[in-house]
């Protein structure tokens, strides 16, 4: 089992969700971040003109079954590119054990 | 001989009354404009509550705008083309700078309420360059020519026998229709309609849309009562059963609209009963100097009800994208408060209507009226945003409506933090 960690843009949100069904991935949580890196973006403020990298980003974290890491990826990659700087990150992680709340049911069929 | 006994030892003695009338009728109507000025807030209030916060910056600019805008161009012709001089009934001109003082303050605010009905309609994908010119175009030249029709005394409209006090055609029909036009050129936000399914696109501030009908409902009295263009005896009187009615239309469309989401809907809704209580207040917009205080209420009540259903229809089944239901609100709504005096209006104590005595030539009149502001608004919108289409594009890019438009068109986010809300 892996977590599968990305942050990618907000704009992009919708079509990395829908691809991510498309693989079959249907559980992940999300959460709104600010991001920075590379990417600027200009800010006018009360007639200030400034540039900033601190924008607005989605994290989001999916934890998969093995044989679902690589798909999982592709399906981000494919999906949340623009080719454009600051498109974004995956990381991947180990998971040691899953659990399901409600069953109590641990490894690989929790995650279904 | 009694006045100067009751009032002598005060400093300064009531000579004549008449002038105090004429006062007092002026100092009316500037409270009243003044409660209309506000409604700018109610309706920049509603329109960024009821959106995505990604474009809140953007609807506060577009409602700034539409008061700036149109406070200059009907103080430079938008008056004369509504109360200039006529020689056929239908088209108005007296010069350039026209109107003054708190008659021009007053008639100015009806003309921003026009054109800021647009803006919540198409918000989230318009060009911000678009809207602005739109803008001038009805404060300028839409809203007054067929305002004339009725207010400036010798109109086609009025000729007719044509009743709409405050406005219900005048001003939110015609805000409204328009807004249909734009709503269908623009075309719909990305996401809203979804391989042939209808998705919402919730708003990011339920609290803050009540807040804006809460102070819409305020400026309201002061956008009926006002219209009553005079205040002392019995214009004191009048306008002070017009501010009544309108409360009460209000109250009814509110109740009307929760009901009626609650049955339909299987919970109560607050977004359905905050346009529920906007639809009574404009159902009762045309008709609030000629209706019983019942009257009011039943107009009130089936507006709130009927606007329920607009909003389903026009967005489920045209799939036009009014994103905050401002076509049902004013536009159907509008058409409903101006016939609706033709259903159980009065004329003092007599009868006007089908239901009351009056027979139908009151009704024919009114629907002649809505009928007209509808197809002039239409008309002049569609003629307006098909050249504003070929020329310099009514939306944003998809890259820049999917960013919001607060960053693309004006370089802001309306939240700054850590979380950006819905």
């Amino acid at each position: 089992m892996k977590k599968i960690e990305a942050i990618i843009r907000k704009s992009k949100f919708e079509q990395v969700k829908e691809a991510l069904h498309n693989v079959e991935v249907n559980f992940f949580s999300y959460w709104d971040v600010t991001g920075v890196g590379n990417e600027k973006e200009g800010h006018v403020y009360r007639g200030i003109t400034y540039s900033t990298s601190e924008i607005q980003r989605r994290y989001l974290s999916v934890v998969v079954n093995d044989d679902f890491v690589q798909p999982t990826i592709d399906a981000i990659l494919r999906s949340a590119a623009t080719d454009n700087v600051g498109d974004g990150k995956i990381f991947i992680l180990p998971v040691e054990e899953a659990y399901r709340i409600r069953t109590g049911e641990k490894g690989g069929k929790s995650l279904n | 001989m009694l006045t100067k006994i009751l009032f002598v030892n005060l400093p300064f003695i009531i000579q004549d009354t008449s002038a105090i009338e004429g006062d007092m009728g002026m100092l009316w109507m500037l409270l009243s404009g003044i409660l209309v000025f506000f409604m700018q807030a109610g309706f920049t209030l509603v329109e960024s509550g009821m959106t995505s916060s990604k474009n809140a910056v953007n609807i506060a600019m577009k409602n700034l705008l539409d008061i700036c805008v149109g406070s200059l161009t009907y103080w430079l012709i938008g008056y004369s083309l509504m109360y200039g001089d006529t020689s056929n009934g239908w088209f108005f001109w007296g010069g350039l700078f026209q109107g003054e003082g708190a008659d021009l303050f007053f008639q100015t605010m009806f003309a921003a309420t026009a054109a800021t009905i647009v803006s919540g309609a198409i918000a989230g994908r318009t060009k911000f360059e678009t809207y602005a010119i739109f803008t001038l175009v009805m404060t300028a030249v839409i809203y007054p020519i067929s305002g004339g029709w009725q207010w400036q005394g010798s109109g086609w409209l009025t000729n007719l026998g044509f009743i709409d006090f405050a406005g219900s055609s005048i001003v939110h029909g015609v805000g409204g229709f328009a807004a249909l036009v734009a709503a269908y050129m623009v075309g719909p936000r990305i996401g809203k309609y979804v391989k042939g399914e209808v998705l919402p696109i919730p708003g990011h501030n339920q609290v803050t849309a009540t807040l804006g009908v809460f102070i819409l409902w305020l400026g309201w009295f002061g956008f009926n009562g006002g219209s009553q263009l005079a205040w002392g005896g019995d214009d004191a009187i009048g306008a002070s059963a017009v501010v009544l009615v309108t409360n009460l239309a209000a109250a009814a469309g509110g109740l009307g609209a929760l009901i009626t989401s609650w049955l339909y809907l299987k919970k109560s809704n607050l977004s359905m009963s905050l346009n529920g209580a906007l639809a009574g207040l404009v159902s009762i917009t045309a008709g609030c100097g000629n209706m019983t205080a019942p009257g009011a209420v039943m107009a009130g009540l089936i507006g709130g009800i009927i606007v329920v259903f607009s909003i389903e229809f026009i967005e489920k089944k045209l799939k036009i994208d009014d994103a905050i239901g401002a076509v049902s609100v004013h536009g159907v709504a509008g058409f409903w408060g101006t016939i609706v005096i033709g259903l159980w209006g009065v004329d003092g104590d007599v009868g006007i209507g089908l239901f009351n005595g009056g027979g139908a030539s009151q009704f024919i009149a009114q629907l002649t009226g809505a009928v007209a502001y509808m197809i002039w608004a239409i008309v002049l919108s569609f003629i307006v945003f098909s050249l504003l289409k070929i020329t310099i594009g009514l939306r944003v890019t998809e890259e820049e409506e999917l960013k919001g438009l607060d960053i693309s068109e004006h370089g802001t986010i309306a939240y700054p933090g850590k979380r950006e809300r819905e």
